[in-house]
């Protein structure tokens, strides 16, 4: 990089003066880059904290103010082998730390709690059958309430707060009978030691907080996972602009862009932001925003869009807000509706939550009424009712979904799929058709060499080390051919038209066909050319989108899970049959609007179906959000990937296999815990309505059955390949 | 049973001690990074260069 880039935008200053920076650290693979890494940065002047996190492989950075230039700490990175990203932290992410730290305080206190009081509970237990005194007795006790009142008082709070708000929005949720349960518990207990009865349910009822604020805890992390590693790919992402100021051009990160700015941009860049071209001519190529592979002609006066790709000339552009595009405009349009339409799909934990509050309340007061009228006392029709409440209280059906879902996004993880919703996961499982967007998703986003064995291979060896020495992206894709990664030295590139260099004593050229001279080679019908001519031999390298590798192999593995495939794509019939054919998708449409994607969806589910649309496009964003779920691959447009469910990463389509086949064995042992849990409730509720539902027995069943729930979830883990 | 009336307040200061050290220990951000702390105890950067 020629000039240094202003990331003044990134310094944050603190409270001494400083400044500090946060950057999404790219290369990091093992504890020994730990030192490495903030060994180079602390090389520099003026540093005064460099401390990586390698969890989610971030680097935070400290100076005095003034001492250091924030790109130079980017480029030590990079001078030793890493690339730095820098990134502002989304408020989102700081809110969910916020809210981690709290429930993670209030697992602290219940749990102390729980282990003191089961202390005191313990003894009590073994004190009854044996000769235990009842002043013991109840000092144990008055010393159980004195934990767990002020314990229940701050562990509870998550739960309260909600069931609070539900209620006073006159609705409900699991957290109603869950406060319910656990006031009620405590309330009878202090009334039952304050009248020297034998058994009390503090140990129970701090049990159960602590259960369920671990279920709470594990389904928080998961989503704070997931979100850093999203937070890392944006920063990974996120693209520098070459902005004007003035005659100078500087280079600024496109966070720092603002309508009216004029900016240049290069061939072979991608358009940093929408804008009106105000000078120079080129050709761009806005697959990523209509998955259209033909290039459009662009001259001062036009509109072109973030995310094209400029091929031939330098572009000077003026940024406008997106709000006067057309096609954007019209995007945006649909995906409000899209998202408006959407039934929202009820989650598996609701459903269950919601058959759940009425049968339990159902159950308690029935007991009640039926102990009463076969002459019972008021106090012992009540305690029995409230024993009913708390042996069903659902710690296992609390822990039975957020167990599942941690450790099957751990698996999709290692998959290479990274969750944007924390209920994807059912939604994927459901998904019984999947329509697949062809450009940049079944095919490579970046186009490649296709005949590869048809040119000599000395002959595309030099023509590949040739094309490194230009950034034009057709010759992109022949220098990833190259096995010597060294280009020539003296290699002149002529804008626009190749690239020469004297190679072996003898002038060698690639580029277009009159550049080379050789318009006499057979060209392929259909694809982009570059010519090769090394004296009197040459060569035409063909380059198109070829499919992602392991196209054929996946679309083979879905359809052997039951899956119907479809292709819906932007771009013109003659560019997608190819596709279909060699996939063997027979069901396909072509020159498709927006709109069209969204009214084949829809007709889809209106019959039924489930869809998964897997997209990239800025044209597929509204249909990502209309499909029931979806997934993009981590090169999509940004507003797509913010509509996806998931996103998965690399150059392999494998990911949306895995996905499928993660998610259908996590929603499998989602469904197999609550029936666990709903089999624990069958032999618990009779031993309860019949008052037999001691303390001991309550401690027992509930940890027995969390403990269940939770070994099952386990089994989420086993990799999808196998 | 005497030895209960010291003993019971004993294993509450137990109980609270554990609990505030892990209080203390969250809010120093000890658990902010937990794999990145098994690494760095193997790192010898604080041990002189001998070859």
């Amino acid at each position: 990089m020629s000039a240094a880039i202003d990331l003044s935008l990134y310094a944050k200053p603190d409270d001494d003066g400083r400044l500090s920076m946060d950057l999404a650290v790219e290369g990091v693979t093992c504890g020994a880059c730990i030192g490495r890494i903030e060994g180079a940065v602390k090389q520099l002047p003026g540093i005064a904290e460099a401390r990586l996190n390698y969890t989610n492989r971030r680097l935070h950075v400290v100076w005095s103010d003034g001492a250091v230039e924030p790109a130079r700490i980017v480029e030590a990175l990079e001078a030793s082998g890493y690339h730095g990203h820098p990134f502002v932290p989304l408020r989102a992410e700081q809110e969910e730390a916020a809210e981690a730290r709290r429930l993670t305080r209030c697992l602290g206190v219940a749990g102390f709690a729980a282990m003191n009081i089961m202390l005191l509970s313990v003894s009590v237990w073994s004190g009854n059958a044996s000769d235990m005194t009842s002043e013991t007795r109840d000092f144990f006790h008055w010393a159980s309430a004195l934990i767990a009142l002020p314990a229940a008082a701050y562990a509870g709070r998550p739960f309260f707060q909600s069931a609070w708000h539900a209620l006073k929005a006159r609705s409900t949720n699991m957290d109603v009978p869950i406060s319910i349960g656990v006031i009620l518990a405590l309330a009878m207990s202090l009334f039952e030691t304050a009248h020297h009865a034998r058994e009390a349910y503090f140990d129970s009822a701090i049990m159960l907080l602590f259960f369920l604020l671990t279920g709470r805890a594990l389904e928080h992390a998961m989503r704070r996972r997931t979100r850093a590693v999203a937070g890392n790919l944006a920063a990974l992402k996120a693209d520098t602009a070459h902005r004007f100021a003035g005659e100078e051009v500087v280079t600024v990160p496109v966070a720092a862009l603002r309508a009216g700015d004029r900016l240049m941009v290069k061939p072979g860049e991608r358009v940093p932001a929408d804008g009106t071209i105000a000078g120079g001519r080129s050709e761009v190529d806005e697959s990523l925003i209509t998955g259209e592979t033909g290039r459009r002609r662009v001259a001062p006066g036009d509109t072109v869009y973030a995310g094209s790709f400029n091929y031939d000339g330098a572009l000077t552009l003026t940024v406008t807000v997106a709000g006067g595009a057309s096609l954007i405009d019209e995007i945006e349009k649909l995906l409000e509706k899209a998202a408006g339409a959407k039934t929202h799909a009820m989650r598996l934990a609701d459903r269950a939550s919601r058959i759940y509050a009425p049968v339990v309340h159902a159950a308690a007061a029935l007991t009640c009424i039926g102990w009463l009228a076969a002459g019972a006392s008021w106090h012992d029709a009540i305690v029995t009712a409230i024993a009913v409440l708390i042996i069903t209280c659902p710690c296992a059906l609390a822990l039975a979904i957020p167990a599942v879902q941690v450790v099957a996004s751990g698996a999709l993880f290692r998959a290479n799929v990274i969750l944007n919703a924390g209920d994807a996961i059912e939604r994927l499982a459901e998904a019984d058709t999947i329509i697949f967007d062809k450009t940049g998703t079944l095919t490579l986003p970046e186009p490649r060499v296709v005949n590869p064995e048809r040119v000599d291979s000395d002959l595309l060896q030099m023509a590949a080390r040739l094309a490194m020495s230009t950034r034009h992206p057709l010759a992109n894709a022949v220098a990833r051919e190259a096995v010597a990664r060294v280009p020539y030295e003296g290699a002149v590139e002529e804008p626009g038209r190749g690239v020469r260099a004297i190679v072996d004593g003898v002038e060698a050229r690639a580029g277009s066909a009159e550049f080379c001279g050789a318009p006499q080679l057979a060209a392929l019908p259909g694809l982009s050319h570059i010519y090769f001519v090394h004296g009197a031999r040459s060569a035409a390298i063909a380059v198109t989108q070829s499919l992602r590798p392991d196209a054929a192999e996946t679309i083979a593995r879905l359809r052997a899970l039951g899956l119907d495939l479809r292709i819906l794509s932007g771009d013109r019939p003659e560019a997608v049959r190819p596709v279909a054919a060699a996939l063997g998708i027979d069901k396909w449409g072509a020159a498709l609007k927006p709109g069209d994607k969204i009214g084949l969806i829809e007709d889809l589910q209106r019959q039924g179906r489930k869809v998964l649309m897997v997209g990239d496009g800025l044209n597929d964003a509204p249909s990502l959000a209309a499909a029931h779920v979806s997934l993009s691959p981590i090169s999509a447009a940004d507003l797509t990937q913010a509509q996806a469910d998931a996103v998965f990463l690399g150059e392999r389509l494998a990911p949306v296999a895995e996905a499928v086949i993660v998610a259908r064995r996590a929603r499998a042992l989602m469904s197999e815990n609550l029936w666990l849990a709903v089999v624990y409730n069958a032999v618990a509720v009779p031993v309860a309505i019949a008052g037999l539902a001691t303390p001991l027995i309550a401690a027992l069943a509930m940890s027995g059955s969390s403990l269940l729930v939770t070994l099952n979830a386990l089994r989420a883990k086993r990799g999808g390949a196998a | 049973m005497n030895v209960l009336v010291y003993l019971v307040p004993l294993a509450l200061g137990l109980g609270l001690a554990g609990l505030f050290g892990f209080l203390w220990a969250l809010r120093s951000g000890q658990y902010s990074d937990v794999e990145g702390a098994a690494l760095r105890i193997l790192s010898d950067d604080d041990v002189e260069n001998k070859s």
